[in-house]
């Protein structure tokens, strides 16, 4: 039996992860270094980890309800309107996921029906038009631009509105571009929003990295606020990847109907997880603070150092990555990569990874020490020298 | 330039080169410069010291903590008698303290027959000392911030993830 004829169209239709592609050359590279993780340097710190080993000690093994426990969705609720001003119920507005991965993907699958269309900027996080898909629906793609720094404008977003528009995906600050959105800009987009009752799925999994200003959340918009789902989680606030815990906060209509999947496919999140984050909730603000002045430094470090190279690059507000025009170099964004790699053993992340419109440029993490950071600007400026 | 960040980023790593803090801070070297300066004028940079771990050398070397009980005076309360305990150089530290003792010092030497000598023949002979207790460190676990009995560990990261 063939066992390839027998897989889902749907599934057959998904292109493999340009990271994962990508992933799989870097690894062939002995000694080569990094600037490709998606994922904070810091280890979780001390407190919370401890709070998952004693609920593990005190033998809280079982499953939770399948919303999450009732003290976590308190925590999360208090500390969005803490930081962020956004006041949800946590009985009825709030579930708890494995990962934002998760909370993408149940997100998609509850609002969906074969042939919506989803409005997805580009370049964008690499598992938005999976999830889109594999839900039934159909993505239509925004281009971002960096003459924009990669936010949307209201002329961009009333191009991509049709008849069958559904919703639109979100994630500012971002992942690739470490764009973010401020209130203004997002006050253009509202009336948008409202008058074609677009659903907005917003992925706030980098609120807590703001280097300048406040996080704004398109849900402080009252207007709209009953379209609007919150993803989120404790991965990269709290150094949590590994944990896999996070988070959606919404009108009740939509809570009620993700977690009916998530309650079929996954039952709960890991409960020691879950008690780990309620200590990140409670007593984690200090840590993430630590981290957002490291990550600021680093990112000054990170951006200079490009642009002292000749590669453009736009100083990012949010989250801990640059994305660096490399148009300059005549190469496109999977040869510059794979050169680097190549003659100098340094990996970096192509922007097709993230979508065609990615095309030009590079994801470069800045989730690295200085000195990491030191030795791998060293490193390109050897190959830009050498292609002089 | 934020000055707690300036700080805060030489408490991890005072070898920073002023050139790259001035970049991480989105400042010029100068106005780096001037400010390590008065930080250094007032006092509140007291040092660049290096964190070493003696017990990963040859170097023989005993540290011992030591709880000091005074009688404070009527004008100067603990500072003079303090002034004479910590102008020793073997006083690597030195607190005054609520609890049982009125001082804890830290002291280094090179034997324990050193920091003995040094208790019997000159801090417990200071006017004013009614009493000493020691306790010799056997390990340090962890010093200024450092953990200083674990290996680093190997990076546990993927070298691309999304």
């Amino acid at each position: 039996m063939d066992n390839s004829k027998k897989l889902s169209t749907l599934v057959n239709t998904i292109k493999p992860s340009g990271i994962r592609k990508f992933f799989d050359v870097a690894k062939q590279v002995e000694g080569a270094i990094s600037l490709g993780v998606g994922e904070p340097d810091f280890d979780t710190p001390w407190h919370i980890r401890e709070a998952a080993i004693y609920a593990i000690e005190t033998g809280k093994t079982t499953y939770t309800e399948n919303a999450g426990l009732l003290e976590l969705r308190e925590e999360i609720c208090k500390y969005q309107e803490r930081r962020f001003g956004l006041t949800y119920d946590p009985q009825n507005e709030a579930l708890v996921t494995v990962g934002g991965s998760e909370a993408i993907d149940t997100c998609f699958r509850a609002i969906l029906n074969p042939g919506d269309e989803v409005i997805v900027p580009m370049p964008s996080y690499v598992a938005y038009e999976p999830a889109v898909i594999l839900a039934g629906g159909v993505c239509k793609h925004l281009e971002l631009t960096s003459e924009h720094e990669f936010k949307i404008t209201k002329e961009m977003l009333l191009s991509c509105i049709s008849d069958k528009t559904k919703a639109i995906l979100l994630n500012y600050p971002s992942n690739p571009t470490g764009g973010t959105m401020s209130k203004q800009d997002y006050a253009e987009l509202v009336p948008i929003i409202k008058e074609h009752e677009l659903i907005v799925i917003s992925d706030e999994i980098y609120a807590d990295l703001i280097y300048e200003g406040k996080h704004t959340s398109l849900a402080c918009f009252d207007e709209i606020k009953e379209q609007v789902i919150i993803i989120s989680g404790c991965s990269k606030a709290f150094a949590m990847t590994g944990w896999r815990l996070g988070y959606i906060l919404g009108n009740k209509t939509f809570i009620q109907a993700i977690t009916k999947i998530h309650q079929y496919t996954i039952m709960c999140a890991p409960i020691m997880s879950q008690y780990a984050a309620i200590e990140g909730f409670k007593s984690g603000e200090n840590n993430v603070e630590e981290m957002r002045i490291a990550y600021k430094g680093r990112r000054n470090f990170i951006v200079e150092g490009f642009n002292k190279l000749g590669l453009n690059t736009h100083m990012p507000k949010g989250a801990f990555y640059i994305f660096p025009d490399i148009r300059s170099t005549g190469l496109t964004s999977e040869q510059f990569c794979e050169e680097l790699l190549k003659d100098q053993k340094v990996a970096c992340v192509p922007g097709t990874a993230f979508g065609e419109a990615g095309e030009g440029f590079i994801r470069v993490s800045y989730a690295y020490s200085i000195d990491e950071i030191k030795i791998a600007l060293d490193r390109i400026e050897n190959f830009l020298n050498k292609r002089k | 330039m934020n000055d707690m960040e300036l700080l805060s980023f030489l408490e991890t790593n005072a070898r920073y080169e002023t050139k790259d803090l001035a970049v991480i801070l989105q400042t010029d070297e100068k106005e780096v410069l001037d400010k390590l300066a008065a930080f250094e004028k007032d006092k509140i940079i007291c040092g660049y010291h290096t964190i070493i771990n003696w017990d990963k050398t040859h170097n023989e070397k005993v540290t011992s903590i030591i709880y000091v009980d005074a009688i404070p005076q009527r004008d100067s309360g603990y500072d003079a008698i303090a002034r004479k305990i910590y102008n020793y150089p073997e006083v690597e530290s030195m607190y005054l303290t609520s609890g049982k003792s009125d001082f804890i010092l830290t002291v280094h030497g090179k034997t324990m027959k050193e920091i003995a000598n040094f208790i019997a023949t000159k801090l417990a002979c200071i006017d004013g000392v009614t009493s000493t207790s020691t306790l010799f460190v056997l390990q340090t676990y962890k010093y200024n911030g450092v953990i200083m009995c674990e290996e680093e560990k190997p990076n546990e990261r993927l070298l691309i993830t999304p």
